[in-house]
């Protein structure tokens, strides 16, 4: 059966928990607290946490970003410097360490650096992801919780919303 | 017993916590966008006069730069053994300015200082600026332009042959990837507040900000994957940036030159940055609170605690530059000592008291707290510490040349000629442009931010009470 949404908006952090405790205990078939969305202008780790684990895996593209760039820099350097190969070194080292560590440490970093966000990004599910529901007031000081249920259960959802005095609730055209 | 814990306690933040605010705690959500937002359509008339002047400013350099383009090197005056002039000491001062927008945005980020909310966007807006800016002056002073990638780290397939040993190309890699990582942080950071403009935009302006928002809207997911991935960048941040200056000094430490070879380049071309850096986060603060009427969010407690950060740096910079005439002077290189005495003394020895003057005795004046909270002799002390700082990479750099090893090369009186003026100039003409227009474009207060904070307190007068 396809789903349906709904956002709540509610006026601040503190009725918005209440709805969410009712919602996590209220065990309504068709319901589960995965699907369940905080929308909010800042950070909120308190209601997060009521929403169950939800892991961040965005250190795992930065370790990747950094192992990738370092061994990408040293080896593009070293690789370069291997075509001294064809120069008179005077004894010198073709690939000296030490001074490569300097663009390998560079790389390293720009990779990292890159790798992190696009990490975030990849997590944020883009571009394709877009939440069906939305407020404009959400950015301005409104915190919204947006479920996606079975549409038999949305008429129970909101009615749970509705006793925590929401600003509003929205739902999908056509249902 | 408890209550006379709780006594001490009480008495302990009474003496010891500021009482003053940072911000107004007291301030409405939708009252920081709309002051921000408003902020951007209509800034006051000086914001139009200092953009027009920055634009004729950026206009002469410009002119300056086709005239020594066309007609050459030597029409800016430079020759053996003067042949970076102006422009590198330019060059590092730029450079220097861009590490203020890592320490406010991300230094204290990770220290979790809540009072550099309001005002880091800015000082991140400058560090990418003024490394657009610093960018320019490596092309600018090398005279053929189109072979400016004899400096990167380039393969050797085309047989350009970069010496990937020297500071040179390790300098063009570490400022492209600190201008690369800048940009990334100064957007990534900015996008819940693109998703605020989207949200209040119209038109072009709306589609602006929709797509550059990424589709933020400010769930929880989103949250808990951006705050990991800021701090993380931040934290790359940090020793990028100090790799970054090191770097720059060790371009001058490993060289042979009387006075560069010294140990204590590196830190102290680094305190040396976040020094002049910090000094123009004043001056820059003091602008835009006028300009854009931010005197709510760039308040006067903020300014305080920014002057204290910048007199104790500017005490590292005193210590360190003490060191250098030290070594110097201690050292066994009599040229090296011979070209000390030559600054103190000689025909730049104006400048070089000048520079000691601005730089370590001007900054007592941010030691007072009368005197922090004068905003106009604030923007006049700031100002003066750039001028110091500015003057500094110019002791470095010329007079240096000018005395060098063989007295057949020395030119004890060079100085630039109108050409370089109008580069110089013309740089901060193009710094000063670019970030009014960011400033327009994009808001340079961070709205989430000020509500996290006006929330926390919040929170905290609540559990108080």
């Amino acid at each position: 059966m396809s789903k349906a949404h709904t956002l709540a908006l509610f006026n601040d952090f503190e009725a918005a928990g209440r709805a969410l405790q009712e919602l996590k205990a209220s065990n309504l078939p068709g319901f589960r607290m995965d699907d369940v969305l905080i929308k909010s202008p800042i950070e909120h780790p308190e209601l997060s946490e009521m929403l169950g684990s939800r892991p961040v895996y965005v250190q795992l593209y930065t370790m990747a970003g950094a192992v990738l760039g370092s061994t990408i820099g040293f080896t593009l350097i070293a690789s370069a410097q291997a075509n001294f190969l064809q120069q008179i070194r005077g004894g010198r080292p073709i690939v000296p360490i030490p001074p490569d560590m300097v663009l390998t440490y560079e790389l390293f970093i720009l990779i990292g650096v890159l790798m992190t966000v696009v990490g975030c990004f990849i997590a944020w599910k883009l571009p394709g992801n877009r939440s069906p529901l939305y407020n404009t007031r959400i950015s301005e000081d409104k915190i919204g919780i947006l479920v996606k249920a079975d549409p038999l259960v949305i008429p129970k959802v909101n009615g749970i919303f509705e006793r925590h005095q929401p600003l509003e609730i929205m739902g999908e055209k056509g249902r | 017993m408890i209550q006379a814990t709780d006594e001490k306690d009480i008495e302990i933040e009474r003496r010891f916590v500021p009482k003053a605010k940072d911000i107004n705690d007291e301030i409405a959500w939708a009252q920081i966008n709309k002051d921000v937002l408003r902020s951007m359509e209509r800034p006051r008339l000086m914001y139009w006069v200092i953009f027009l002047a920055s634009l004729a400013l950026f206009g002469f350099g410009v002119y300056c730069e086709i005239y020594q383009y066309q007609n050459g090197m030597g029409a800016a005056d430079l020759n053996n053994p003067q042949v970076w002039g102006w422009y590198i000491a330019t060059f590092i001062f730029w450079i220097g300015m861009s590490h203020s927008g890592t320490l406010l945005s991300a230094i204290l980020h990770i220290m979790h200082a809540d009072w550099r909310k309001p005002i880091y966007r800015f000082a991140e807006a400058m560090t990418t600026f003024s490394l657009m800016t610093a960018g320019l002056f490596v092309l600018v002073h090398l005279g053929r332009v189109w072979e400016f990638y004899y400096v990167v780290a380039y393969p050797n397939e085309r047989w350009a042959w970069p010496n990937f040993n020297s500071p040179l190309v390790w300098d063009a890699t570490a400022i492209g990837t600190y201008l690369t990582s800048s940009i990334v942080f100064l957007y990534f950071g900015m996008i819940p507040d693109l998703a605020i403009c989207r949200d209040n935009a119209k038109g072009v302006r709306k589609k602006f900000y929709w797509l550059l928002s990424l589709g933020w809207q400010g769930t929880d997911r989103q949250w808990a994957n951006f705050r990991v991935a800021y701090l993380t960048v931040a934290c790359f941040l940090i020793p990028l940036a100090v790799s970054v200056h090191s770097i720059v000094a060790t371009d001058f430490a490993v060289s042979q030159q009387p006075g560069w070879h010294i140990t204590s380049f590196p830190p102290y071309f680094v305190a040396g940055a976040l020094y002049s850096g910090c000094a123009a986060i004043i001056t820059l603060f003091i602008v835009l609170r006028y300009v854009f009427r931010f005197e709510e969010y760039m308040t006067m407690p903020i300014l305080d605690k920014t002057c204290r950060l910048t007199f104790a740096i500017a005490m590292v910079w005193t210590y360190l530059n003490l060191v250098e005439y030290a070594s110097v002077w201690y050292g066994d290189d009599p040229v090296a000592k011979q070209t000390l005495l030559f600054r103190a003394t000689g025909d730049y020895a104006t400048y070089w008291w000048a520079m000691n003057f601005l730089g370590s005795v001007v900054p007592f004046a941010l030691a007072f707290k009368s005197l922090r909270n004068n905003i106009p002799v604030m923007l006049v002390v700031s100002l003066l510490l750039n001028l110091g700082m500015w003057l500094e990479r110019f002791m470095i750099v010329t007079p240096t040349f000018a005395h060098g090893y063989y007295p057949w090369t020395w030119t004890d009186h060079w100085m630039p000629n109108w050409v370089q003026y109008g580069i110089v100039a013309g740089s901060f003409g193009w710094f000063s442009m670019l970030f009014m227009l960011f400033c327009k474009i994009f808001p340079t207060v961070s709205m989430y931010e000020v509500k996290e904070m006006v929330y926390h307190r919040f929170v905290a007068r609540k559990a108080r009470a």
